[in-house]
């Protein structure tokens, strides 16, 4: 992963500056408990979307408490929320090989998972649809539309360009569309017409 | 840039979903202050308790009390001095100033006459630090004055410096710099306002 991926193009290494004065008038780093603030309900939102409800919780507390640990070294300035949403992204990819790994047989599954407190939980097709997605398009339309992300961010987060992260994304939202919206117009018609 | 069909789409898809509980992330809010105490990793916490002088800030790091703050310092502007001048890891984490909390409210009801807290004074150095750590010799319910103070201290000549040490104290109530007043017997300032060391001064019936 490069190590840009969270700095902002209108914000170039402030070290570089000429004469270190950059380092000097830069701005500190904000107390934590305020990107928890800010940033907290995107980053559920998209812990939601990539890993489903269940695991959303754990995600999202796994992912502000690295955030923590590594946030003294941040670059002030940085794009913390492309940076939290870097984070989110490698607990995810760390969580879905768990989930492979203690894989337990379909039957053994509480009926409902816990879906309390959790955006959009009642809406759980839309979840569930987001995940059939292919992983590449999923997190795409998360980290683009949920994370409001540019799709050079994406990229850097994803790997690939910018053009392909669109692209990834456009598609994801086009099978959402048919598998989500179609089926839930054609309900309301449904609905209508009785 | 042009607004794309599949944003339209997007906004549709999204735009629905209902605000993020209050209630799971006040609990997973939770969750991470205790997570970060347990991996050592929550350097300053901190609450707001109210009390008859307005609502204090408290503020600790695994040393102790850091800092002790009025609404009229800013208490934001208090929490990003924090951030820069011990540790941005800052949280919200009420449990590890229940303590504090707890004896500011034994304090203010008449019922605590000296605290009992691990204090980390590292915000205050040299002569004011020297002047901090005298403070607690002057009994509840007594006052000194600022040249009394700096006899204390070693230093009969710097009454000034007392001053200055008393005006930044960063641990205001629970170190008393309230109970240092001038030697013709007016208050002098407080950090927290006049009012607040006259209130102080009354609840402990030094005047």
């Amino acid at each position: 992963m490069p190590a840009t991926a969270w700095q902002s193009a209108a914000d170039p290494d402030p070290t570089s500056h000429p004469c270190g004065l950059a380092r000097l008038l830069s701005v500190e780093l904000e107390p934590f408990e305020k990107i928890v603030d800010r940033h907290g309900p995107t980053v559920l939102r998209v812990c939601c979307a990539v890993l489903g409800p269940a695991a959303a919780q754990d995600a999202w507390s796994e992912t502000f408490l690295a955030a923590l640990q590594a946030y003294p070294g941040l670059r002030p300035g940085s794009n913390v929320e492309a940076w939290l949403v870097t984070i989110a992204h490698r607990k995810a990819i760390d969580h879905a090989r768990a989930q492979a790994r203690h894989a337990i047989p379909a039957s053994d599954l509480p009926e409902q998972p816990s879906r309390d407190g959790i955006p959009g939980a009642g809406d759980h097709d839309l979840w569930g649809a987001v995940k059939e997605l292919p992983p590449k398009q999923r997190e795409s339309v998360a980290y683009h539309y949920l994370a409001g992300l540019p799709y050079a961010d994406v990229a850097g987060i994803l790997g690939g360009t910018p053009e392909a992260a669109r692209r990834a994304a456009a598609d994801g939202i086009a099978a959402l569309r048919q598998a989500y919206l179609s089926p839930h117009r054609a309900a309301e018609e449904e609905g209508k017409a009785r | 840039m042009m607004t794309q069909p599949q944003d339209l789409a997007a906004a549709e898809l999204f735009g629905g979903l209902p605000e993020v509980g209050e209630e799971a992330l006040s609990r997973l809010h939770a969750r991470l202050a205790a997570d970060a105490d347990a991996a050592g990793i929550l350097d300053v916490a901190y609450r707001t308790i109210d009390t008859p002088v307005g609502p204090l800030l408290l503020a600790a790091t695994g040393k102790g009390l850091i800092r002790v703050a009025y609404a009229t310092e800013n208490h934001d502007r208090v929490l990003d001095q924090l951030a820069t001048r011990v540790s941005p890891r800052v949280l919200r984490a009420p449990v590890r100033l229940d303590p504090a909390a707890r004896e500011i409210e034994e304090y203010f009801a008449g019922r605590r006459t000296r605290f009992e807290l691990p204090l980390d004074l590292r915000l205050s150095t040299g002569f004011r630090r020297l002047v901090l750590t005298q403070l607690p010799g002057i009994a509840y319910g007594t006052t000194a004055s600022y040249a009394a103070m700096a006899v204390a201290a070693g230093s009969p000549r710097a009454v000034r410096a007392v001053g200055t040490a008393c005006a930044t104290n960063p641990l205001p109530v629970v170190v008393p710099c309230h109970r240092v007043v001038r030697s013709d017997g007016t208050l002098g300032n407080y950090v927290g306002g006049t009012a607040a060391k006259q209130a102080l001064l009354t609840l402990e019936g030094a005047s």
